[in-house]
């Protein structure tokens, strides 16, 4: 369906005092370009597992914080079925300068989910000349969320991870949500997804206080490891075609990924390891009560 | 009944046209200019906080003379444009070349349709890959269109501006001679203006090659005190 740029409808809700945020504004006057607005939204019988549409799925994402900041990391798997729909997919991307967000379920809703997220933010920052909070990020994407619950209802599941680098409490913070909006900050640790069970144990067992980025991030790996050896949709990393996790990390530097190569380093590590050791590192039985 | 004075429709396009330009007059000038790895923006503003340059997308920034709300409210539809049509199609697919033509449509319309033209002239300027990439439109309160080359000025004094800017400007010279050239051109527009400028009263911007995602960025602060003393020394003669 076309879209009529120079139409008066459109020209005068540009021209119109009003919003910063780009959702409400498309909704005011091109409310047939946002995601919800699909013209079979509602007609669908359902895109879940166990329904007649086999949509490609996105799995586990694990996000963990460090000292002055917090890191987030995604398998590549997508999975249909029990077919494996994408081996390279990416499912964890920057949100703005200082904050980050990974994606789990029906892999197309929540890719468009991302692109929606990372504009309002850029809006935002270029209508009022400055970011919004992390708490303001964080509400809006609770917001968008709540959105999609028609579509959710349908078997359209998707739910994302944010984390972010709050320049107020100099820490990395991490935000769920379930799919009526509900937002919940995460203390230390968090993970979504098929495999996030799994994860998150292994997270338990080897998150530490005030740790280091690169600890952090080997945490990640290992986590995502454990999630792809018990989780069927979850992908390991991929060592014969060289596809790794999907790392990023957010601090007072802001967001970055690392690269294919860093990543690379940390997934081989976790392999050669496992090779000697295929249940990864062992945590004590006992709490060290010294130190 | 009173009947109205019959007007010919020349007369008041003289009209609307003299009301904008005496408003543009009465505002400082402003001047965009490509250097070696990207395009300038200076404009005098005392202001740290009311913008007269913005970013509009990746690549596309807005430099506006004029009154303030009428600009300001067409740089908010000028990335409302942007985005919208960046999340419809692709982010490669918002050029200066639309946004110059549809903020055309808008100021024609105004200037013909209502009875009080906007007061504002702007600029929409488009980083390319190479300076020959670039492109710089300067678009007037009645919507035309002007496509630039190597350097633009606006506002009451332009021609003037421009004079000065044509003696200074270089292909390919680097952002300190750009600086020096456009503080030249804005120190010469006669409205009581000294020479010597400080970085408090300058609103300076660039848009620059080679950044990744967004290639705006403004220029304050240390940076840009020490692009005005390299520029102050190199134009010293």
């Amino acid at each position: 369906m076309g879209f009529d740029y120079f139409g008066e409808r459109f020209t005068a809700a540009c021209m119109a005092l009003g919003t910063s945020s780009f959702a409400d504004f498309l909704a005011s006057c091109a409310p047939s370009l946002l995601p919800g607005a699909a013209p079979q939204a509602g007609r669908v019988a359902g895109g879940g597992p166990g329904t007649g549409l086999d949509l490609p799925h996105a799995t586990t994402i694990v996000a963990a914080d460090f000292d002055g900041g917090v890191v987030m990391a995604g398998d590549r798997r997508s999975t249909a079925g029990s077919m494996i729909a994408l081996r390279d997919i990416e499912k964890v991307f920057r949100s703005d300068d200082y904050s980050c967000v990974g994606i789990a379920g029906v892999a197309g809703v929540g890719l468009e989910l991302v692109r929606l997220f990372q504009l309002e933010l850029e809006h935002y920052e270029k209508l009022e000349g400055r970011s919004l909070s992390l708490e303001g990020k964080a509400n809006r994407l609770s917001a968008f969320v709540r959105g999609n619950l028609g579509g959710a209802m349908q078997g359209l599941v998707v739910i994302p991870l944010f984390a972010g680098y709050d320049a107020e409490t100099g820490q990395g913070r991490i935000f769920s949500y379930d799919v009526a909006g509900g937002r919940y900050e995460e203390h230390k640790f968090h993970s979504i997804g098929s495999g996030s069970v799994f994860a998150r144990g292994s997270l338990k067992k080897l998150y530490t206080d005030g740790m280091s980025a690169d600890d952090a991030v080997t945490v990640c790996m290992q986590a995502l490891y454990d999630a792809a050896d018990d989780d069927s949709a979850t992908g390991g990393p991929d060592l014969i075609r060289r596809i790794y996790p999907v790392i990023a990390t957010v601090t007072a530097d802001g967001f970055r990924q690392l690269t294919e190569d860093e990543a690379g380093g940390y997934a081989q590590a976790v392999v050669e390891e496992r090779r000697r050791s295929p249940t990864g590192p062992i945590a004590p039985l006992h709490s060290q009560q010294n130190e | 009944m009173t009947m109205p004075f019959y007007v010919s429709p020349e007369q008041a396009m003289k009209d609307k046209a003299d009301y904008a330009r005496k408003g543009i007059a009465r505002g400082r000038n402003s001047v965009v200019l490509q250097y070696d790895e990207g395009i300038l923006f200076v404009a005098p503003n005392p202001s740290g906080a009311l913008h007269k340059i913005s970013e509009i997308y990746d690549r596309i920034a807005f430099a506006a003379v004029g009154r303030y709300n009428e600009y300001e409210n067409l740089r908010v539809a000028g990335v409302r444009y942007a985005d919208t049509r960046g999340y419809q199609y692709d982010r490669a697919d918002v050029t200066a070349r639309g946004l110059a033509n549809w903020y055309a449509q808008i100021l024609g319309t105004i200037f013909t349709e209502s009875n009080k033209p906007y007061e504002v002239e702007i600029v929409v300027a488009e980083l390319g890959e190479s300076a020959a990439d670039d492109q710089m439109y300067r678009i007037t309160f009645d919507g035309s269109v002007a496509d630039e080359h190597g350097y633009v000025a606006m506002g009451g004094q332009a021609d003037q501006v421009s004079t000065v800017l044509k003696e200074r400007y270089s292909e390919g010279m680097p952002l300190s001679g750009a600086i020096g050239a456009a503080l030249a051109a804005l120190a010469g527009q006669g409205n009581g203006e000294a020479p010597g400028i400080n970085a408090g009263q300058l609103e300076v911007a660039v848009l620059m090659r080679g950044r990744a995602h967004r290639a705006f960025r403004r220029l304050t602060g240390a940076r840009l005190e020490e692009l005005l003393a390299a520029a102050g020394g190199g134009g010293a003669g």
